[in-house]
């Protein structure tokens, strides 16, 4: 693990994991009618750090993360990965994505969708096994290697999708609200999971969620996002301290609850020209 | 518990609507005293198919080897053809409006120049007249199906970076898999009733369908209708194996209806 640190650290020297410069996206729907996606946004995320997007509901928190993973291009600005352009760090395998729906292939065992991209990219049969194996674990569901994902709950299938994004330990990982489909003490158990993982592999993440206490016990910063058109309001510093001491008791320590009241301001605080909805929710805050 | 008294009922239902039928023939052939030329009792063409049995069986030999030999070849073709036009868009264009424009051309009606291309004495026409039948179903569905592919599945393998003949080979075509079936399933009637047809326009004389019509030319109307029974048999052998290899092929996978 040790050299993996190293080398994050040398490649962090050069790069950022992610650099993200005003970049917009634009949607035209149908009959010409445009949609700003996301305005001018500006992110960057170094080499082994957690970062979450947080924010309402068609905010552009998907768009942007797609936009990372290249599966969409930005209208304008630029996007860059591992300092290659967003295209070259896709083609070259940089990250790992799990969406927001599982995705696995329902003609595959669990074993077989974790090792589908290890297949894809010519991992030899027994390394897939191995690898396979030792995600199932993680998982917790090595019990159901060989069953096939209709034979899961959604909240199962969700976890067969976060194994398979881990399955070639990319230094970089791209989560669209993996555990949303989870029940609370299956997604505390992922969280903690998650945060061991990362200190691990020393990967960034890039963590799409709904959820604020998520958002802050996992992040070193939780980026704040409003709707129409899709803008980063703030930036929120959380940094509870190195992974190894984030366990449950931090759930329940002061400045767990600090954090959390300071994403909830920034969320139904004053955003520009949004100041009906910002003084409704100033009540909601005091809870 | 629920699922399995459906498909009991599913079964028995037919069955016992198939035997009410063969009963009320039966009663009404003795009780109106019709004539065999006209129609036979189900017991008579019963009793001439074990009679014959040896004979009915020869001619559904040749048939139903036809039949076969035609649905592999239409179904590999179909499948590939499909495969070519999901990847190739130019192809797609040209492709499904002449298939469109072939599937209403009758096919068997190239039958005669097919026993002149490929000889009188040769099984060779009928095969292709299955054949040409079978493409057409299973070319549209396999088509329709390898469309079909889900935005998740095809945003992974975007992330993936991979070929576009790897995202055919490990998403495309095994989610098409029960869109082919589908066709193939059509295409195991059609196969059996372009053979048999094909008979009708020339050939040799072994098949079913020169059998049937050799029967009624000597006015053996209970054997020609022991040779009908021997169609309707193979047609159901057909259609029960592909549907049997259809449902092995999709078990893991949500019903698609
Ligand atoms: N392919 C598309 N075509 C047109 N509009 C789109 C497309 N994708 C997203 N949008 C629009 O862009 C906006 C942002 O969508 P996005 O999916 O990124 O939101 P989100 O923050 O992920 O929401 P949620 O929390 O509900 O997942 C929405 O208004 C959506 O309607
Ligand atoms: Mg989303």
């Amino acid at each position: 693990m040790r050299s993996s640190d190293v080398a994050v650290m040398a490649a962090g020297s050069t790069a950022t994991a992610v650099d993200v410069v005003g970049a917009t996206k634009i949607f035209t729907v149908a009959k010409g009618a445009q949609v700003i996606a996301l305005d001018t946004i500006d992110l960057s995320v170094a080499p082994g750090e957690f970062v979450s997007l947080i924010g309402p509901s068609g905010c552009g928190k998907s768009t942007l993360l797609r936009l990372i993973a290249d599966l969409d291009q930005p209208t304008t600005g630029s996007v860059t990965v591992f300092g290659k352009s967003a295209r070259q760090a896709r083609v070259d395998q940089d990250y790992g994505i799990a969406f927001q729906q599982a995705g696995l292939l329902p003609w595959r065992t669990v074993a077989g969708n974790i090792e589908l991209p290890l297949e894809l990219h010519g991992t030899g049969k027994t390394a897939r096994k191995a690898r396979a194996a030792e995600l199932l674990e993680l998982v917790g569901l090595t019990d159901f290697a060989d069953r096939y994902p209709e034979q899961l709950s959604g909240g199962m299938q969700q976890r067969v999708a976060i194994a398979r994004s881990l399955a070639e330990s990319p230094k970089l990982l791209l989560m669209d609200e993996p555990f949303g489909a989870l029940d609370e003490m299956t997604r505390e158990r992922m969280q903690n999971e998650l945060v061991r993982i990362c200190a691990e592999t020393g990967a960034a993440v890039v963590f799409v969620t709904h959820s604020i206490p998520e958002a802050v016990f996992l992040s070193d910063r939780v980026v704040v996002m409003s709707p129409r058109p899709g803008r980063i309001v703030d930036v929120i510093p959380v940094a509870l301290g190195a992974a190894e001491d984030r366990d449950d008791d931090l759930r329940e320590a002061v400045g767990f609850f600090a954090a959390v009241s300071a994403v909830r301001e920034a969320l139904h605080g004053t955003p520009a020209g949004g100041a009906a909805g910002a003084s409704a929710a100033r009540g909601v805050e005091t809870r | 518990m629920r699922t399995s008294t459906s498909r009991t009922r599913a079964i028995l239902a037919p069955v016992i609507f198939g035997l009410a039928v063969l009963v009320i023939w039966q009663v009404a052939v003795v009780v109106l005293g019709i004539k065999p030329y006209v129609l036979p009792s189900p017991i008579n063409i019963g009793g001439q198919f074990t009679k014959a049995f040896d004979t009915v069986w020869a001619g559904t030999r040749v048939t139903g080897f036809n039949a076969l030999i035609g649905l592999i070849l239409g179904a590999v073709t179909g499948i590939i053809a499909a495969i070519i036009s999901a990847l190739a868009r130019v192809f797609d264009e040209i492709g499904l409006p002449v298939i469109t424009a072939a599937s209403v051309v009758p096919i068997v009606a190239l039958a005669p120049v097919l026993y002149t291309m490929f000889g009188a004495g040769a099984e060779t026409a009928r095969q292709l007249i299955a054949a040409l039948a079978v493409f057409i179903p299973v070319y549209v569905n396999s088509l329709r199906g390898l469309r079909q592919v889900k935005p998740v599945h095809r945003d992974l393998m975007r992330a993936y970076a991979v070929s576009s003949w790897q995202v055919t080979r490990t998403v495309t075509l095994p989610g098409a898999v029960p869109f082919i079936f589908t066709g193939l399933r059509i295409a195991s009637s059609l196969a059996v009733i372009s053979a048999l047809i094909a008979e009708y326009f020339g050939g040799p004389i072994d098949g079913l369908a020169k059998s049937i019509t050799s029967a009624a030319s000597y006015s053996n109307y209970t054997l020609a209708y022991a040779f009908v029974l021997g169609a309707i048999l193979l047609g159901l052998v057909f259609y029960m194996v592909t549907l049997a290899l259809e449902k092995l092929a999709t078990r893991h996978r949500p019903s698609l209806s």
